[in-house]
């Protein structure tokens, strides 16, 4: 009975892995001393060399911050965060950007290596490691505080596209940088994004010139490390006129019994014709069965279609951190544009999800689609909450959205809050939702086949998630089937 | 008491009402005066509340509300705005003028009482039922014990203002149904000027008991309708609501309708028809407690000119109410660029064993019917009418008797034909 072994096995691998990613490396950290005030964000900006403008955008930033309150509408709870009990800046020792792999830390490459993130660069492109599986891909790889490591940045320069850590992009792009920070996500937008604006240590910076094709994907991989740190990462992504790019990140932590604070902001600008497609596979530490533990993850994601047929597409897959409050929006101001946000979210034992999208339409024509579909088990509450406003010039503007949430087990939730403004006419706008559980038909006919019920729930689930996970790039769309099994286990029986 | 607050002339005005009125209200005295530091401490509902994040009472606010002077006033003209059908129903009837039961006018069925005689308060801190509670005056107390058929009831809301000063009427309507018990409510809201409306109802049914509650609210477009009503199912009964907005200026039903017994069934159905400068707020919570109960609950909207239709509905599902089946569908129809249409169809789900599904579609009339019936020579504007009217027939076809359908036709071909404010 070849089959039955292989099945429990897979059971066994499942059960047992848990959260594979929970390690911690050992490395000597440079930490700025706890807590945040002015001289805390001088040093930040010190320690990157940054301009006398920056540092003053960071400083209105944080006088905006200290008048502002910590939202509360989200159906989230958690005990208060003592933002002062936080480092600020966590970077390896180490001097910052190293110029070639060679130069990084050992021990990170081998982090990343154990990640399965491919630093290898240079291996793949001497043809040392042929893998038709994994197609060269530029990585980005954010430690803590700072980037350690960005691939193929040479290649991409060839073909004009700009790929680098944000802090270098401020040293060697200025213009670009002063141009379009804070451009879509404003320095004083919401808290977590004033404190991000304050606070940001490092994240990607990418450019896409007019015209230009980015001739591989772009990723960039996070990883929390040190104790009692927050991350706070920028990511700032331009695609000129006709200009095409996929980017796609991805966040791990160790596994620790305390919680830790991401607040990371992203920008999209797409000009005319350009079309940013940007994945994410959000993975950070859940927390334990029991929820002690995890990470606290706002994040602030907004895509501005300035350019006439622009193009921005979210897709996500977000199974980790014991809290998500995140809502990846479109500005769709050009012409003809289109937003499209196409998430799965899953939460387990005790994790809480609160996240959505915002579609604003402006332009006329404009087009988005919104496709959530959530999955609550354990204990655990899963909550959409979207906006789509079709304002007074959208002509002709159109969105559908849909909604779907999966129920599994009794002690879960699963909530729904879309807000649908409309001030245009000729706009459609259709909205469906629907919240169930897996029906007892779907699971007795995989039962019967000889599938275990955990098997049965993985690929019962996995159907429900196809129309998101058909949206990754395809290497991932495998690796994020496997992650919500992960997620899931212990969740039925 | 310290000396009335609220915050605006209007919520002023009422707790000054309060203080001079209040040797004067029937009944205990302790709850209104609670009610009345409630209502002083909170002032009229602002924008900063999610549950008011669409409708402002800023129209509302600047007014100064005054007693309506009307035991013996006339009502023959008022009486004249209700539609034809719905005087014709043979039926009894309930008469009130500006809150207030006016006898001369009605013929009270037998488990009518009037809540002046023992009235009922509660402890409900929502500001809107609050003000209710503190200046109650009078409403329908409908006890139907176990097993009666009570047929059908028209229960007729007339108001105006004072000498061009606005009134306020803050009626409580208490209805409960034994076991078994059945009754189908007309209700019809008209009137003249500027005025506020602030009825709450109370309603519970017992096992097994069917209401049907057709609310026409086709108030003055210069008056205000902020109605609450709280709706208790027991096992197997029915509530069966339908609202139609035709009427006044600013118009609100806030409804919380909660299935507290197995296999309860609540109908929230709903249309507006709103021009000119209306604004027609929609607000739901339907909360399922008990397991195997089943919801409906479908709303149209149709605005033109400048109008502004809400709609906020919310199905909450409590842990253990399993095999619940819940079902929302919300539809709006904009037929001028400066209509607006904003809503909030929300499902709060804590049970694993249900079946819960919403849907909304915003959009304006669809130009291929359009063309098909311009095509074979109906006039644009025939052409319209008929669309809109198709619309509307779509949610209120499905009432059973043939004189409230031909009620609310009539409001549609009358608040159609009239020129918009």
């Amino acid at each position: 009975m070849a089959a039955v072994t292989e099945t429990l096995d897979t059971v066994r691998d499942l059960t047992q892995s848990g959260y594979k990613w929970g390690f911690e490396t050992d490395i000597e950290m440079d930490l700025a001393p706890l807590g945040l005030n002015e001289d805390i964000i001088r040093l930040i900006s010190a320690r990157k060399g940054e301009p006398d403008w920056l540092l003053e955008w960071r400083l209105k930033a944080y006088a905006a911050w200290l008048k502002m309150e910590e939202p509360a509408w989200a159906k989230l709870s958690h005990p208060p965060i003592d933002y002062q009990a936080l480092h600020y800046y966590a970077a390896p020792k180490k001097k910052p950007g190293p110029k070639s792999l060679d130069e990084v830390d050992p021990e990170l490459l081998r982090t990343y290596e154990k990640l399965g993130i491919p630093l290898k660069e240079r291996a793949i492109l001497a043809g040392v490691e042929p893998d038709p599986d994994r197609p060269p891909m530029a990585v980005d790889a954010v430690f803590d505080s700072v980037s350690v490591a960005t691939t193929f940045r040479e290649t991409l320069a060839k073909a004009g596209v700009i790929f680098c850590p944000i802090s270098d992009a401020v040293r060697e792009h200025p213009e670009l940088v002063r141009q379009y920070l804070g451009s879509v996500v404003p320095a004083g937008d919401n808290y977590f994004a004033a404190l991000n604006s304050a606070v940001f240590t490092d994240g990607s910076f990418v450019f896409v010139p007019k015209g230009v094709r980015c001739p591989m994907e772009l990723s960039t991989y996070f990883r929390i490390n040190a104790r009692n740190t927050g991350q706070f990462e920028r990511t700032l992504l331009i695609a000129e006129e006709g200009a095409s790019v996929s980017y796609l990140e991805g966040c791990t932590a160790p596994q620790r019994d305390e919680n830790q604070l991401h607040a990371a902001v992203v920008e999209l600008v797409a000009m005319d014709d350009a079309k940013i497609k940007y994945s994410t596979v959000q993975n950070w530490y859940p927390g334990d069965a029991d929820g002690r533990g995890g990470i606290y993850n706002f994040v602030t994601k907004r895509g501005a279609c300035r350019g006439a047929r622009s193009h921005i597409s979210w897709t996500q897959v977000e199974t980790g951190s014991a809290i998500t409050w995140k809502y990846p929006s479109c500005i769709l101001l050009g012409e003809a544009s289109v937003g499209e946000f196409y998430s799965v979210a899953v939460t387990n034992n005790h994790q809480q999800a609160d996240a959505g999208t915002k579609m604003i339409h402006i332009g006329a024509n404009t087009r988005s689609t919104i496709v959530s579909k959530g999955i609550s088990a354990g204990h655990s509450n899963n909550s959409y909450r979207g906006l789509v406003k079709i304002m007074p010039r959208a002509a002709g503007a159109r969105n559908h959205t849909q909604c779907d949430s999966l129920l599994i087990g009794e002690s879960c939730g699963a909530h729904t809050v879309p807000y649908i403004e409309s001030r245009n006419p000729s706009a459609r706008v259709e909205h469906e939702a629907t919240t169930s559980k897996i029906s007892e038909d779907q699971l007795f006919y995989c039962r019967s086949r000889g599938m275990s019920e955990e098997e049965s729930v993985g690929m019962i689930v996995n159907g429900f998630c196809r129309e998101v996970l058909k949206e990754l790039p395809m290497e991932f769309a495998v690796e994020a089937q496997k992650l919500l099994a992960v997620s899931l286990e212990g969740s039925v029986g | 008491m310290s000396a009335p607050t609220g915050g605006s002339a209007a919520a002023h005005s009422f707790l000054s009402r309060f203080e001079g009125l209040k040797s004067r209200l029937p009944g205990a005295a302790a709850p209104r005066e609670a009610a009345a530091a409630s209502f002083a401490a909170a002032g009229l509902p602002g924008r900063g509340l999610e549950a008011w994040k669409y409708t402002s009472l800023q129209p509302m606010a600047d007014a100064s509300f005054h007693e309506p002077f009307s035991l013996l006033a006339p009502c023959e003209e008022l009486l004249a705005l209700v539609p034809p059908p719905a005087l014709a129903l043979d039926a009894p009837r309930l008469v009130f003028r500006d809150g207030r039961l006016r006898a001369d006018l009605s013929n009270p069925p037998d488990f009518f009482s009037s809540f002046s005689t023992a009235p009922e308060l509660d402890a409900d801190p929502r500001p809107l039922v609050a003000l209710n509670t503190m200046l109650a005056e009078d409403g329908a107390v409908l006890d139907l014990p176990a097993g009666v058929d009570g047929g059908t009831l028209l229960l007729i809301h007339l108001a105006s203002d004072l000498h061009g000063q606005p009134t306020a009427a803050h009626p409580r309507h208490i209805i409960r149904l034994g076991t078994g018990a059945r009754l189908d409510l007309v209700e019809i809201c008209v009137g003249t000027g500027c005025y506020l409306h602030n009825p709450v109802f109370r309603i519970s049914l017992a096992a097994n008991a069917a209401l049907s509650h057709v609310r026409l609210q086709d108030e003055s477009t210069a008056g205000f309708h902020l109605a609450s009503i709280d709706v208790s199912a027991g096992a197997g009964a029915l509530y069966d609501g339908f609202t139609f907005n035709a009427g006044s200026r600013l118009g609100r039903a806030e409804t919380i309708a909660t299935l507290a017994g197995p296999g309860a069934r609540i109908h929230l159905d709903a249309a507006q028809l709103l021009r000119g400068r209306q604004h027609g707020d929609i607000t739901t919570i339907i909360r399922h407690a008990a397991p195997h109960g089943a919801s409906r609950q479908g709303v149209r909207h149709v605005l033109d000119g400048h109008a502004r239709g809400v709609f906020a509905g919310r199905i909450e599902v409590a842990r253990g109410a399993q095999k619940t089946d819940g079902y929302q569908m919300n539809q709006a129809l904009l037929l001028s660029p400066d209509a607006e249409i904003d809503c909030k169809p929300e499902l709060e789900i804590f049970a694993d064993d249900v079946k819960c599904s919403h849907g909304a579609t915003v959009g304006e009339l669809d130009a291929d019917q359009l063309f098909y019936l311009r095509a074979r020579g109906v006039p644009a504007a025939t052409a319209r009418l008929m669309l809109i009217r198709a619309f509307l027939d779509d949610a209120i076809e499905g009432l059973e008797d043939p004189a409230v359908r031909a009620t609310l036709a009539h409001v549609v071909d009358q608040r159609w034909s009239e020129p918009a404010l």
